[in-house]
């Protein structure tokens, strides 16, 4: 391939990526916040600013409202409000960044789930003036849920507070310990005026007192290691590659994304669910041959035997095989307008496999304000957060997913019309949280979980 | 001034810009190998899940960065998928010679929609600015339906444009092809819902989470073959509406729209009539990224008219059941 050796282009293709969501309703200045990113990172060109002051001075505002650069279709313009999850694209010369911006309303709890599931870090915003409100607790909630791996605590209006140090001290306090109930491992907490621009690019002058990096320089340094090359390797096969010509009359490779861990050429490897056993003979990685792979990367395998492969099944090391299972227990966001009732016939999406299943139970039904669970509410409807129980027609080679994101999440879909009804975590819900009763479901094949 | 502050990162040094994670080291990858990753993985997914997949193909830089993402998801296989390209009649030809090339080189099955047929049939009419590019939709959708595709892939990217941010990887269609924000699936982790009813499809957008200059630097890095129109070159252009179009039969220029030649090229590739030139002389790959990295204008700002019809324009085509 060229190599070029152009300042321009190698600079840049040293960067990596990082996604992360924003948290907070529209008073706590959240639009205001990312429209500051955009514009002090130098990521808002002139065009987009340009429509942005011609749109404001039209609704009689005399300065640009940043917020607008944020607001994408015109029923949000028309209502003030942002209605969905919207990505946003920004970079610096260290990171390039992809930005989930969900709302921050209760009834778009769905939303913000769907914009940290993909997200390796998460912004929650709040009024210094309101410290942490109930919508704080659901948000810090869904971070830990999500299993977020960084929260950052946004104190946003601190020039409404005349900067004052004793608050965002309170307030940091208070976030960080109802985060570490969750078991939020790691809390940075920033005081900041997205208004008037301080901490969140450029350090403030008016708060000397604080020490700590802006909110643009903690999201260009914090680790995007989200250990997922630390976890058990898993490897959904997504596609066999059959070419059958006369160049490759044998080849037979196994395509897919390496969901967790790192493969080796020369590994013993365990097919799931046949329980079929090979080597690795060899990894192609988007054409170049490699010894070794690793999480998130695109690649296709090679076995040593003849085993039947095909789409849905998972190659796992075989010194750490994941247990197969046809009862999943786990905690899920109810996303369709349509409830979820016991019994219910849905299809089941994990990784690549999508398997029938009924739902046996919904045990319970959790309020994000203040964690209380709602023995047997009977249906879930749509942002409810519950407990499900789920007897699937297949077994499942299906992680808890608190070891990981990827291989413990899975989609519960209507087989009707193809609704995706409910996004699924299995396991318990809370790193910190005791143990919940197991259901009264028939005993499994294989333990999934300690429960 | 400690507060309870769990990790701070040190933040110094440059290079990777990684802080006390320690674990990633030896894992890393790189935010192209990390886009390219994805992109395949979507590529495969359809691949497992649809019956008759079809690629988008203009010869323009978007679809080109899709095809070869396409071409690695299944080597050494063929890319599975036949290609689709909406000709308004009023295509550069160097990006037309370009297309058929490409088809033939890598063995691949072309459909043609043509825009011009559906004038001459007078099922489509001639919009008084010469525009084609709104035109596209009925015979985009009537292909689709036609040959019974249920996925469509297409370049379209989110940092595009403000209507697109909001748009999913995975985008359902009913069999009018219209695109409803409302009805839009929550799309979670890397778990793409691909169901469909019968007529519907869905639109699949392997490069969304691409900017820009993501798509250049891949280009440059992949060592990929562009249209010739995308490097700086003496053009007869004219000025409509500040955007230097290029003189030709499509429309223009009208009688007080002096031409003159201009060392120009193209940033994005539609059709004639609605894609404007900017003054360049980058004449290579690396100067095209340096000149992006210090340009202070949006892509589609600096040489779209399409998107500038009014602040929904984009939201209202892509219901209709636009790209």
């Amino acid at each position: 391939m060229t190599t070029t050796g152009h300042t321009a282009t190698e600079q840049l293709s040293a960067t990596t990526l990082l996604r992360f969501a924003t948290a907070g309703s529209v008073d706590d200045g959240k639009s205001t916040l990312v429209g500051r990113l955009l514009h002090d990172s130098k990521s808002v060109l002139t065009d987009q600013l340009e429509a942005v002051e011609r749109a404001s001075l039209g609704r009689g505002q005399d300065t640009p409202d940043l917020a607008l650069l944020t607001d994408g279709l015109r029923a949000e313009r028309e209502q003030g409000i942002t209605i969905d999850v919207a990505y946003r694209y920004f970079a610096t010369p260290r990171r390039r960044f992809i930005l989930a911006d969900t709302p921050g309303h209760v009834q778009y709890t769905r939303n913000m789930v769907t914009g940290a599931s993909t997200a390796e870090l998460a912004v929650v915003l709040v009024d210094a003036r309101n410290g942490v409100v109930e919508q704080t607790r659901r948000h810090a909630a869904v971070a830990a849920l999500l299993r977020v791996p960084h929260v950052v605590l946004a104190v946003n209006k601190m020039d409404l507070v005349e900067y004052a140090e004793p608050v965002f001290a309170s307030i940091a306090e208070e976030f960080t310990g109802y985060a570490a109930t969750l078991g939020v491992p790691e809390v940075t907490a920033i005081p900041i005026s997205a208004l008037a621009g301080d901490n969140v690019v450029e350090p403030s002058a008016n708060m000397d007192w604080y020490g700590g990096p802006t909110v643009l320089e903690h999201l260009e340094t914090v680790a995007v290691s989200h250990d997922l090359a630390g976890c058990p390797a898993r490897f959904p096969v997504q596609y066999v590659i059959r070419p059958q010509s006369a160049e490759h009359p044998d080849y037979r490779g196994y395509a897919g994304q390496i969901a967790s861990g790192v493969l080796r050429v020369g590994e013993a490897v365990t097919v799931l669910p046949s329980g079929r056993t090979s080597t690795i003979e060899g990894i192609d990685a988007l054409g170049t041959s490699v010894d070794i792979a690793w999480a998130p990367q695109s690649v296709t395998i090679r076995l040593s035997d003849d085993v039947d492969v095909s789409r849905g099944d998972l190659i796992a090391p075989s010194s750490g095989v994941p247990a197969t299972t046809r009862d999943v227990e786990a905690t899920v966001c109810h996303v369709a307008d349509r409830p979820l009732t016991v019994g219910q016939r849905v299809l089941l999406k994990h990784t690549t496999r999508t398997v029938k299943a009924i739902v046996k139970d919904i045990p319970s039904r959790l309020t994000l304000d203040d964690l209380s669970q709602h023995p047997a509410p009977g249906q879930l409807v749509a942002n409810d957060i519950g407990r499900v129980v789920i007897r699937t027609a297949e077994p499942l080679a299906l992680d808890a997913y608190r070891d990981s994101r990827r291989t413990g999440s899975f989609l519960l879909i209507d087989p009707a019309d193809g609704t995706t009804l409910t996004a699924g975590m299995a396991g318990e819900s809370f790193a910190a949280e005791p143990p919940s009763a197991p259901a009264a479901d028939a005993a499994a094949d294989d333990q999934g979980w300690d429960f | 001034m400690a507060t309870s502050v769990a990790s701070v990162t040190d933040g110094t040094g440059g290079g990777e810009g990684e802080g006390t994670g320690g674990s990633e080291a030896p894992y890393a990858l790189s935010h192209l190998d990390a886009l390219e990753s994805e992109g395949v993985h979507i590529f495969r997914e359809v691949a497992g899940e649809f019956e008759r997949p079809v690629i988008l193909f203009s010869g323009g830089k978007d679809s080109i960065v899709m095809l070869h993402l396409a071409l690695k998801a299944f080597a050494p296989a063929p890319v599975p998928f036949t290609l689709l390209h909406v000709d308004t009649g009023h295509n550069f030809p160097e990006v037309l010679a370009y297309r058929d090339r490409t088809v033939a080189e890598h063995g691949l099955r072309l459909h043609v929609a043509s825009v011009q047929e559906y004038i001459d049939a007078g099922t489509l009419r001639e919009r008084p600015d010469g525009t084609r590019n709104p035109l596209q939709t009925l015979p985009l959708t009537e292909k689709i339906q036609a040959e019974r595709f249920d996925a469509v892939f297409g370049g379209g990217r989110r940092d595009e444009e403000k209507a697109r941010a909001k748009e999913r990887v995975f985008s359902l269609r009913d069999e009018f092809s219209q695109w409803d924000p409302r009805r839009q699936r929550p799309e979670l982790w890397q778990l793409y819902n691909g169901r469909h009813a019968p007529g519907e499809h869905v639109r699949v957008f392997p490069l969304s989470n691409w900017t820009e200059l993501d798509v250049w630097q891949y280009i440059a890095r992949e060592g990929i073959e562009l249209p010739e129109i995308y490097f700086a070159h003496e053009r007869e252009v004219f000025n409509r509406h500040g955007m230097w179009l290029t003189a030709g039969d499509w429309g223009g220029p009208k009688d007080g729209e002096p031409t003159e030649k201009r060392l120009v090229r193209y940033r994005t590739v539609g059709d004639m009539s609605c894609t404007g030139a900017v003054d360049s002389e980058a004449t290579t790959l690396d100067a095209v990224i340096t000149e992006i990295t210090a340009s202070r204008l949006t892509e589609r700002g600096a040489s779209r008219a399409d998107d500038k019809m009014s602040e929904a324009a984009m939201e209202d085509r892509k219901r209709e059941g636009y790209f």
